[in-house]
């Protein structure tokens, strides 16, 4: 069971008390416990069950404008006092910065409302095996498949934050994960897809036959790639990989890259950095969403933020630090975004299929070439090629780049959102990327 | 030494009994208990930004029986939270009826001292050390605009108690220090991040002022950058540098020939097992016996002294990384490659400190060889999707060839291949193996693992080149 508000309080307030006591003029503190149960299956056959207890508290303490963290997994009182009294010590051996201190008082969350993040349903180990036999069943159907991986994990999470201005809050949430990892083969090649499934409420979560037939198909259907050659042509993006470049952008409006000058969309404030259709959310009340949240992770409220509006850049996303830098309010995005995702666009799926005589369409990419600094993007990539409108073989060994400046202003996107991640797009259309192949 | 039984209810004794008990039924399993410290000092935009010290305690119980493994791990190291693990595991593996392996082989190597590198130097000292790698970077000129730099020590005590009360213990020092500049010319801005690190004292690497070079490096890749023009796109001829351009052994062979992706026949390497996947001339080892070196272990998380290892010999693949779950079932011996991120996750086979030793050749031959093609120099990260083989990594530093010369700087891009087909596109091997500067970091399965790479100067007759540029 995981350990309830009352316990997570009181060891939050001993904290605050007695790093006030050894001279902090302001702390803030976070305690957290999740335990998590995880079953995985290989070839139909239990392969592993996993348990986790996990418990973690960190402490920030501040004397004046000079500030010291510390965190640990260890919550005896022996333990926390020991290391409240070294976080003390450093502070004061810290250089002042002008910009720290706790969030402003009015900026706190007041109310916390219910936003249906926790089912207190347990699903049992033997359950979870149901449920896999049934997934892997359908995984394995086909003789191509030569290995199924999957998985179910329960989780439940429950955490206080609280600090000396008097904030102190917390709730529960829960998250019920279910994937699927598949080996196709035949005499030329092998691949390797998934299929995921996550939400907050157990009955919500997918099918395990559909969810073991996608993985299947989304597997067999990479089998015999191609290479092509190295041209520019127009990328589709698979929603798997277009809500990446939404994140992208979230890192590089985050007020730290704008505050230290790291980011390609430094002072493009109301500026125009998408196209004309374009508008990007971040909603953090959503009912069961799982990105959703009543406060950030300084406990500053949140509301809804239409960052881009008609494809102008309306904000950056805001903590307290890096406000007072820019001078600007926080606006709860500590942490970082909530539900993030573009609004749909007014072309079906199929319509953005046909929009090119030739395109690709990416089902994943590898590597970590987002650079924010330049904007530059450069990534190994697999796919299909797609000729008026229909997938015609798979492609691998190729990279796809271009420079998100550019990239941005070239968005077409489809109108099949759906919200399967905390950070969701439709389905992408960018012209103009390059292909690098043969 | 940690003593993880001091302020517990639950004495080693009974800890012993509790795991002979719930392992005893089964083919293999043990205890392992952690206890870690470890500090972060960040200086960025002028400032020290922060300070934290992190102190983490828990265990981790595990049992196997055939190939099911049953894992808990918890905080609280309590008689009650031993016992409820145990329950866990056993509820698990119910039906168990197999022999405990108590085989271990022992040595009594070390290849690092004893010692918390956080507490051998002063917090104020650390701070002036970062403000002094502040000033000299800004003195530089103004297209210096950003400076950030951090250090990273960590201490962590390990012990691994099997069936039958045996224990085995270590303590790990770790250290890595790092700095990044980013330089603004005529609006254009880029970076550039060089670091140091390995299992000693931060003075090991950073006294008489050594943190210079470390700076000079980070500054010259991004002045280089500056002056980039937009990448080739297609295939090539490709000239790798010695040392941490390794991460292409890393990532195009290396994860490919560990044990539990070829036990599941999910790697791409599952069946060349004594056939030629590399050029002749080229071998690489996987080594945890290098001296303090970030990637090396006196013993692994399962507690079997690390090894040299034998990948690929003369171009012949000959050994597989192993664990002692997957040596088993592939009736093999582990090669001290059972890796873990902490107590809170499962072992897995990974690597130490993967390397290609030296051939005969030198980096010029090699450049003289290339009419058209690319000299990377310094790379970001990379990735491997090791069922396809297909792999890439990132370009920090590169440079195009042109007709036997090195030319223009190229900006960054991702250089893409074939696991299995690349290292027989590998032509000449240069005589100038070098190591990694130490600050490598391996993920697989969400755990993150410190990892070393060496390599020689390379020749690759072919690769695909993410750039821009048709």
């Amino acid at each position: 069971m995981v350990k309830d508000q009352e316990f997570l309080e009181k060891k939050a307030s001993y904290c605050l008390g007695l790093a006030k006591k050894l001279g902090a003029t302001d702390s803030s503190v976070v305690v957290k416990n999740s335990v998590s149960e995880t079953v995985n299956f290989r070839n139909s056959k239990l392969d592993e069950s996993n348990r986790s207890d996990n418990l973690g508290i960190s402490i920030t303490t501040y004397i004046g404008k000079k500030k010291s963290s510390i965190s640990s997994s260890n919550l005896l009182n022996d333990n926390l006092n020991i290391l409240i009294e070294k976080c003390v010590e450093t502070t004061k051996n810290t250089p002042e910065d002008e910009f720290n201190s706790l969030p402003d008082k009015d900026l706190l969350a007041k109310e916390v409302r219910d936003l249906d993040l926790y089912d207190d349903s347990h699903i049992a180990n033997d359950q979870k095996i149901d449920y896999l036999k049934k997934l892997e069943a359908a995984a394995s159907n086909d003789k191509k498949i030569v290995n199924t991986e999957s998985s179910f994990t329960q989780n439940k999470s429950n955490f206080v934050l609280a600090n000396s201005e008097g904030f102190c809050d917390g709730y529960k949430t829960s998250s019920f994960t279910a994937s699927s990892v598949t080996v196709a083969k035949n005499e030329k090649s092998m691949e390797r897809d998934y299929e995921y499934s996550s939400k907050c409420f157990l009955k919500d979560l997918d099918d395990a036959e559909k969810l073991g037939n996608l993985a299947a198909n989304q597997t067999i259907r990479k089998l015999n790639p191609k290479k092509i050659g190295s041209e520019k042509i127009a990328i589709i993006f698979d929603k798997r990989i277009a809500k990446g470049i939404l994140s992208t952008f979230a890192s590089a409006i985050s007020s730290s890259a704008i505050s230290r000058g790291t980011s390609f969309l430094k002072d493009k404030i109301n500026q125009k950095i998408f196209s004309d259709k374009i508008n990007v959310f971040d909603k953090p009340d959503m009912l069961k969403g799982l990105g959703s949240r009543n406060f950030d992770s300084e406990g500053v409220k949140t509301d809804t933020l239409k960052l881009v509006d008609k494809g102008i850049l309306k904000h950056y996303l805001i903590d307290t630090y890096n406000g007072k830098k820019l001078n600007l309010k926080s606006n709860g995005r500590c942490g970082g975004t909530s539900n993030l995702y573009f609004e749909n666009g007014n072309t079906c799926f199929k319509d953005l299929l046909n929009s090119d005589s030739k395109s690709l369409y990416i089902t994943e990419t590898i590597g970590h070439g987002n650079n924010i600094v330049t904007g530059d993007y450069s990534v190994g990539a697999t796919g299909f090629l797609v000729e008026n409108g229909e997938f015609k073989y798979p492609i691998n060994e190729i990279t796809i780049a271009g420079n998100f400046k550019d990239m941005f202003q070239n968005i077409t996107l489809a109108n099949d959102l759906e919200f399967k991640y905390a950070t969701n797009s439709p389905t992408m259309l960018i012209e103009g990327m390059v292909v690098a192949g043969k | 030494m940690s003593n993880f039984f001091k302020k517990s209810d639950l004495s080693r004794k009974e800890a012993e009994s509790i795991i002979s008990d719930t392992l005893r039924k089964c083919d293999d399993g043990e205890l392992y208990l952690e206890n870690s410290k470890s500090e972060s000092i960040l200086l960025d935009d002028n400032k020290i930004k922060n300070s934290n010290y992190n102190s983490d305690l828990g265990f981790g119980f595990r049992a196997i029986s055939d190939e099911v493994v049953a894992y808990s791990h918890s905080n609280e190291i309590s008689k009650n939270s031993l016992k409820q693990s145990s329950e866990n595991l056993k509820s698990t593996l119910k039906s168990a009826k197999g022999t405990y392996n108590h085989e271990i082989p022992k040595s009594n190597k070390k290849y690092y001292d004893n010692i918390n590198p956080i507490e051998q130097k002063s917090l104020n000292e650390k701070i002036r050390i970062l403000n002094d790698v502040n000033d000299y970077l800004r003195s530089k000129g103004d297209k210096v605009k950003q400076v950030t730099a951090n250090f990273l020590g960590e201490q962590k005590s390990v012990e691994i108690i099997r069936c039958g009360g045996e224990t085995l213990s270590d303590v790990r020092p770790l250290i890595r220090f790092n700095v990044s500049v980013m330089l603004e010319k005529n609006g254009r801005k880029e970076t550039g991040v060089y670091g140091v690190g390995g299992r000693q004292s931060y003075d090991s690497y950073l006294k008489d002022e050594n943190w210079k070079s470390v700076c000079d490096e980070a500054l010259r890749i991004a002045s280089v950058n500056l002056e980039s023009k937009p990448a080739p796109a297609g295939e090539m001829k490709v000239v790798l540098g010695p040392g941490w351009p390794a991460i292409l052994i890393h990532e195009a062979v290396g994860h490919g020939l560990e044990g539990d992706f070829n036990r599941k026949k999910t790697s791409a390497f599952h069946n060349l097992m004594g056939q030629k996947v590399a050029s002749e001339g080229v071998t690489i080892i996987d080594d945890g016996t290098i001296d303090n070196r970030r990637g090396s272990l006196t013993i692994d998380d399962e507690g079997t002294p690390t090894e040299k290892t034998v990948l690929i010999e003369n171009g012949i693949l000959k050994n597989f990384m192993q664990d002692r779950l997957n040596a088993r079932l592939m009736k093999t011996r582990s090669t001290g490659s059972g890796r873990r991120e902490n107590y809170r996750h499962i072992v897995l086979p990974r690597m130490r400190n993967t390397m290609m030793l030296s051939g005969k050749q030198t980096k010029e031959e090699m450049i003289k060889a290339v009419d058209k093609g690319i000299f990377a120099v310094s790379f970001g990260g990379g990735q491997v999707d090791i069922t396809s083989g297909k792999f890439v990594f990132n370009c920090t530093e590169a440079y195009e060839i042109v007709n036997g010369k090195i030319g223009s700087p190229i900006k960054g891009a991702t250089l893409i291949g074939d696991g299995p087909s690349i290292l027989k596109e590998v032509s000449m091997v240069g005589n100038d193996m070098m190591m990694d500067p130490g600050i490598g970091t391996c993920g697989k399965a969400g755990q993150g693992v410190p990892v070393g790479v060496a390599q020689p100067s390379i020749l690759i007759d072919k690769m695909t080149v993410g750039g821009t540029k048709l």
